[in-house]
């Protein structure tokens, strides 16, 4: 038998970790590692270490700073739901909003969106466009690093050994900028990415552009940040820019495949189409 | 009757709809699970498209002394599953044709002991020949598998006087292409089958056609009919998947029962191997070339229509039929010449599905019409107009179109209903604005024939039985199935409305070969319109045949007609009425030109799409939807609505969404619900369905087959609209925004959206 278990505490569970990291695969809400028992049940873990009882993984807090703490265990459909978020950072309302279903979405958490890794998965480009930290946690104590620098290969992670994530940092967005999110999936619902773009872009006072963030889904072995692109628009006007060079910009940033659900072709127009509609005219601003 | 119109006196619920919404409906799944005597079982199947079985080796890493096999050697009777040629194997002894043919059978009580050994056994396979994976490779015939990989050809041709004008006409040429398409019925196909203690072989599952499961078995078993009996269980959808397969794993199921000695077998597949092993929609090549009088009217249709059939035979021949037939569309026209092929291929064979070839050809015939009507400089709906068939007019099959012809009457309501003029135009204007969509409205017209093709209803004969029961009730018993399209309660209503009596004294009988007579298979949009007439008939002489009660003469109260119908039933079998299928007086059908009366009744319909495409994404969305449908007479307008609405959302997942992934052994490669994307409610906005009910179809009361036509028309209707919308031909199935972005990538002048 599959050994189960539920500690109550984050420091019961990062000891579990620590004493056996091999042992454990860890349980968020599941809708990833089920799915995955199911088609391979042969890479089944020795234990599972449920993290749902972990009240210092849960819940949305704004701090006096103006940031924003995210729990990892805390549901998608909290995340769609909380007034902060809504206002502040309202991208990650969005994005949360169409992963998967409402169903898939109050189970589903945002610390296991990200630590499965997808490069599809919908939150990990706000989160990227956010400039957004992470914290993570083992039994020696608790580190925090860009959300940029998580992501080490195709569904790899630079979590160590014995680590857990524990939650997400969100920075105040510069006033005036141009948020933009926008999902292109299989279907109209329950679909899954076949390009995905979160950005901000902040406005100089001479109405161009500073410090632009673009981060992706599905064009790349991990969700990825267009850096190249994003220094190339520094200083410029949004709307000076072609199409066509924001596509041979994009080259450098992203390295979009074919599958079995789109092609490499139309995801790199596509990437380019979406940069272009964001500076023109971000859905949120 | 209009979506959102309610009538409950017309719209009895649906019989078996409460116990489905509340989850209490048993499907075989449910079944047996406490039973300590069930066995589970599995299939390892081939891997290779095509090749030679030489040895099948049984890992030592397993232990094999209580695990139930079967291999081909072990199959009693003949090693063919029964349909219309023996050339497919229940189980692959030697040669086989594709990759997933089911080779070994395996059967044991621990699900986890059956998956280890089934990842034990390796099958020693020797490939032989080159795969052929299409339509053209066959064709060229390379690896020539069947003479000339050609299963079957029809050739549809008619000839009349033209019409002379002394101007050249208008020519053009279409070739386009439509891919397969799973039925995905909610529940995965299954089986269980047990030896009963007195000799009888009984067999349960989901399933359409009860009778073909029965002769499949009696073929491989070996064993007489009567030593048989085949039970439906609950089915969750068919949609003609659970035509033709059912009868292979309930060969693969009893075999094993019979070698478990009788020990009930529970068959049931998975998800991904439904996907990739059950029989899908036939892919098609269809290569249209049509010309018509400068003044629009249809001169000639010359019409190469070709399937691709798989493997072995199985239906394909039927379903090319229904596709030649239907090729020509509902127009007049003096000159049609029909082509049609079934060709071999290396994938597992295709069959059943909705609309069985005429979606197909439709779909062809009608992207021709608007493309011609473009060359004509006409608005596709005049033109249609103009041609669509009229009373007295001969079509396509040389038949004279009786009164029963409502093709224009459906076009101009259709018209006005969606007020596609005006749209037009609109959709014009907004389109020079030059925003971020394209929006285009595009129109199909189209006709379906209910019941089998041609002499197919007389060849089946058909037999339904009313029996009184014990409780003062009337017993229907039929082998027609409900498979989640309102069968059992339109059947009840039809036999309700002939008795004059109120539904709740009609009772469906359980669909078991060892209680009802063999009414044919669900299948063919027949089973109100062919199997309902036969109880309206059979009603009739069960009126006459009731025995007086309570002295009250023709029209007994309630507690009369149970008086008499329990002292009928005390008759025992002499009290029951069975009525057979005879043949109505018209036409005969000649199989061989293709001339004559094809099917007993047509059904009518216009469809329009309105779609806007996003330039973005090259996404297409469904603005509107309008269906008109004649259908002579809705015995439930409320479940023909289900229908009609039901049917066009998978009429609008094949044309936008459904795309069948090969693999390099030519097997499903997109095996999962994540990866073969059908339509969502969020995908789908209005649809507005009108029904008309002219009355006249050889159903009760004139009612007419209505379930395929949904699964016809929104295809060619989407794809008018969309190179409405965009100005670009389209050419194959599905519109995926990665298809519209290369074919508008091709285009010299729509670069220039690409790189503003
Ligand atoms: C029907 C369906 C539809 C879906 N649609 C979408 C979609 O549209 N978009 C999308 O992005 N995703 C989608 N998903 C995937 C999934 O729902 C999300 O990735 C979800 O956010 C995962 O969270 P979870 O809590 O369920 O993670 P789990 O399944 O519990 O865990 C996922 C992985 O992360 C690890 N993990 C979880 N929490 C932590 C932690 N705190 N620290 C370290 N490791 C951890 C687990 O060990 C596991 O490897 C869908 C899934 C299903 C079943």
């Amino acid at each position: 038998m599959t050994e189960w278990r539920r500690p109550r505490h984050l420091r019961e569970a990062l000891e579990l970790l620590g004493e056996s990291p091999d042992r454990y695969r860890i349980v968020a809400g599941g809708t990833d590692v089920m799915v995955e028992r199911h088609l391979h049940p042969e890479n089944a873990p020795a234990g599972w270490l449920d993290i749902s009882g972990l009240s210092e993984l849960r819940g949305i807090a704004r701090l006096e700073t103006g940031e924003l703490r995210v729990g990892a265990m805390t549901p998608l459909s909290a995340v769609r739901e909380d007034a902060a978020v809504r206002e502040s950072w309202p991208l990650l309302a969005a994005s949360a909003a169409v992963t998967g279903a409402p169903a898939i979405q109050n189970r589903a958490t945002l610390g296991g969106n990200i630590c499965n890794a997808s490069p599809a998965a919908d939150n990990p480009p706000v989160l990227l466009a956010y400039g957004a930290e992470i914290e993570i946690a083992s039994a020696g104590g608790v580190r925090r690093i860009p959300y940029s620098a998580f992501h080490a290969g195709y569904r790899r992670t630079v979590l160590g050994q014995g680590e857990m994530v524990t939650g997400l940092w969100l920075k105040p967005v510069p006033r005036g900028s141009r948020q933009y999110f926008r999902k292109v999936g299989t279907r109209a619902a329950q679909a899954i990415t076949k390009v995905g773009l979160a950005a901000v872009v902040p406005f100089g006072p001479d109405g161009t552009v500073r410090g632009a963030r673009f981060g992706f889904s599905s064009v790349a072995e991990t969700p990825c940040l267009a850096r190249t692109t994003a220094a190339a628009l520094e200083g410029r006007s949004p709307l000076a820019v072609p199409s066509g060079e924001i596509g041979a910009l994009l080259e450098q940033d992203i390295a979009p495949i074919s599958d079995l659900r789109s092609t490499g072709a139309y995801r790199r127009q596509v990437a380019a189409r979406l940069v272009r509609e964001a500076l023109q005219a971000g859905h949120f601003q | 009757m209009r979506s959102g119109e309610r009538d409950f006196s017309r719209n009895p619920l649906r019989l078996d709809g409460m116990d489905k919404i509340l989850g209490r409906t048993p499907y075989l799944d449910d079944l047996h699970l406490r039973d300590p005597d069930l066995l589970f079982a599995a299939t390892v199947r081939t891997t290779l498209p095509g090749g030679v079985l030489e040895g099948i080796d049984f890992g030592g890493g397993t232990d094999w002394s209580d695990m139930t096999v079967v291999t081909a050697r072990d199959i009693p009777g003949t090693n063919a599953v029964r349909l219309l040629e023996n050339d497919q194997p229940v189980l692959v002894e030697r040669e086989f044709r594709h990759a997933g043919e089911a080779a070994v059978l395996l059967a044991h009580p621990d699900r986890r002991r059956l998956r280890k050994a089934l990842l034990q056994v390796r099958l020693a396979e020797r490939p032989a020949g080159v795969p052929v994976f299409t339509i053209e490779a066959a064709l060229q015939g390379q690896a020539e598998t069947i003479p000339g990989n050609t299963y079957t050809e029809y050739r549809l041709e008619k000839s009349g006087p033209r019409q002379e004008t002394g101007h050249p006409d208008t020519v053009i040429a279409v070739e386009v292409e439509t891919p397969s398409q799973e039925q995905l019925y909610i529940e995965p196909q299954g089986m269980v089958a047990r030896l009963a203690p007195d000799g009888v072989v009984r067999v349960e599952g989901s399933m359409q056609c009860p009778y073909y499961v029965l002769d499949a078995l009696v073929q491989c078993l070996g064993l007489p009919a009567s030593r048989i009996q085949v039970v439906q269980t609950a089915t969750g959808g068919g949609f003609g998947g659970k035509e033709d397969f059912p009868s292979v794993i309930a060969c693969h199921a009893a075999l094993l029962a019979l070698r478990a000695g009788g020990r009930p077998v529970r068959l049931v597949l998975d998800r991904a191997e439904d996907l990739r092993v059950t029989p899908k929609r036939h892919p098609s090549r269809s290569r249209v070339r049509l010309a018509a009088t400068p003044e629009g009217r249809l001169q000639s249709v010359a019409f190469d229509f070709d399937l691709d059939g798989g493997a072995y035979r199985t239906l394909s021949p039927v379903v090319l039929s229904r596709g030649v037939i239907h090729a020509p569309g509902p127009y007049r026209c003096p000159d049609v010449r029909v082509t049609g092929r079934a060709v071999f291929t290396s994938h597992p064979p295709f069959g059943a599905f909705r609309g069985f070839g005429a979606p197909q050809s439709i779909f062809a015939m009608e992207v021709a019409m608007d493309r011609l009507a473009s060359r004509l400089e006409m608005d596709p709906a005049e033109f249609r107009r103009k041609n669509l068939l009229c009373p007295g007019d001969t079509g396509p099959t040389g038949d004279i179109a009786g009164e029963d012809t409502h093709a224009r009457k459906a076009l101009d309501v259709a018209l006005e209903r969606s007020g596609y003029a005006r749209r037009r135009t609109e959709h014009e204007a907004w389109n020079r604005a030059g925003g971020p969509t394209r929006r285009g409205i595009g129109l199909a017209t189209f006709c379906h024939g209910a019941g089998f093709t041609g002499n197919g209803e007389t060849h089946l004969a058909s037999r339904v039985t009313l029996a009184a029961t014990a409780e003062g009730k009337v017993e229907l018993l039929v082998s027609n199935t409900e498979i989640g399209q309102g069968a059992a309660t339109t059947l009840v209503q039809v036999a309700a409305e002939a008795l004059g009596i109120p539904m709740d004294l009609v009772v469906f009988g359980p669909v078991d070969t060892a209680r009802v007579p063999n009414s044919g298979p669900t299948v063919a949009s027949r089973t109100c319109m062919v199997v309902g007439k036969l109880l309206e008939k059979a009603a009739r002489r069960f009126l006459e045949q009731l025995p007086p009660a309570g002295g009250k003469g023709n029209a007994p109260g309630r507690p009369d007609f149970q008086e008499a119908c329990r002292k009928l039933h005390a008759l025992g079998g002499a009290g029951e009425v069975t009525e057979t299928y005879a043949a109505p007086p018209g036409p005969a059908w000649d199989e061989k030109t293709f001339q004559g009366r094809a099917y007993a009744s047509y059904a009518w319909a216009a469809y329009v799409a309105e779609v806007e495409v996003d330039l973005v994404t090259f996404e297409t969305r469904i603005l509107h939807f309008t269906a008109v449908q004649e259908i002579g007479h809705a015995v439930n307008p409320q479940i023909a609505l289900g229908q009609i609405e039901g049917g066009i959302v998978q009429g609008i997942g094949w044309a936008l969404l459904e795309n069948v992934v090969w693999n390099g052994s030519g097997v499903m490669a997109n095996d999962r619900l994540a990866t073969y994307i059908i339509p969502t409610s969020a995908d789908i906005d209005g649809i507005d369905v009108i029904l008309l009910e002219e009355g006249q179809g050889a159903g009760p009361r004139g009612a007419k087959g209505i379930g395929e036509l949904p699964m016809d028309g929104p295809a060619p209707a989407i794809a008018n609209a969309v190179r409405h919308a965009l100005g670009v031909d389209v050419d194959r199935l599905p519109l995926t925004p990665e298809y519209l972005h290369a074919r508008l990538a091709e285009q010299q002048e729509v670069h220039s959206w690409l790189s503003k």
